[in-house]
């Protein structure tokens, strides 16, 4: 099982905050899953289209796409932070 | 007391400062940086604004720019707390305080654990202004700023 959390603006537009995806060996990296995502169509593609900055951290890490996904792991897509 | 706290109450600046520097006597400085709502943004006014964060990884984002302040400078103590939820224009949003022996280490360190906190911590501002809401966009001076530290 993967754990995705959605935060901020990406929330709002796919209108939800959490979702849980079954662990696949294709699903390997975060590049497969924002694929799998994208792939969803509509409001995912805009959200996740290649204009669009959206971070990405894996058990709240920091990471990019190539960074590798195991099964249990939380992924966690967001826009640039604003805070302070 | 713990290093950074994460709340939606309002905090009281002068008792995280006593709290840090009392019993202290090595202590020769403290900087606080002091962050309040603006009651105008890029030419709007705004009435509330709305503060998410990601629980977890915000803490660890924090302790991760504390750590970093404190392998860098010579520190006595520091203390960060970031508001959520709903404010208001005039409300503190983020304190950082830093004691150190001398003021040029306090300052710096100050000055760096807020710009980190700026790019790297997962907050996200949402305000309402008389035209309905609206999602704070990153600034590239933001960006500028933290690149300043980077080595």
């Amino acid at each position: 099982m993967i754990n995705l959390l959605y935060f901020a603006r990406l929330r709002e537009a796919l209108q939800t905050g959490s979702e849980t995806l079954d662990y696949r060996a294709d699903l390997a990296t975060v590049a497969a899953i924002v694929d799998l995502l994208k792939a969803r169509g509509g409001v995912w593609g805009e959200v996740f289209a290649d204009d669009q900055t959206v971070l990405v951290a894996v058990n709240q890490e920091m990471c990019d796409l190539s960074t590798v996904v195991t099964d249990g792991d939380e992924v966690a897509f967001f826009p640039p932070v604003t805070g302070g | 007391m713990n290093q950074i706290k994460i709340q939606t109450e309002p905090f009281d600046l002068a008792a995280i400062q006593e709290e840090l520097r009392r019993d202290n006597p090595a202590i020769g400085a403290v900087v606080t940086f002091l962050g309040q709502m603006r009651d105008i943004n890029e030419g709007d006014r705004v009435s509330t604004m709305t503060l998410e964060h990601y629980p977890g990884m915000t803490e660890k984002a924090l302790q991760a720019i504390v750590d970093e302040a404190e392998a860098r400078w010579q520190l006595m103590g520091i203390r960060v707390v970031h508001r959520v939820g709903p404010l208001h224009p005039l409300d503190p949003i983020v304190l950082v305080t830093v004691a150190s022996a001398h003021r040029g280490e306090a300052f710096q360190a100050c000055e760096f654990v807020i710009d980190y906190l700026k790019t790297r911590a997962p907050f996200w501002k949402k305000e309402q202004t008389a035209e309905g809401e609206r999602w704070v966009d990153a600034r590239h001076s933001d960006d500028a700023a933290e690149r300043r530290w980077q080595r």
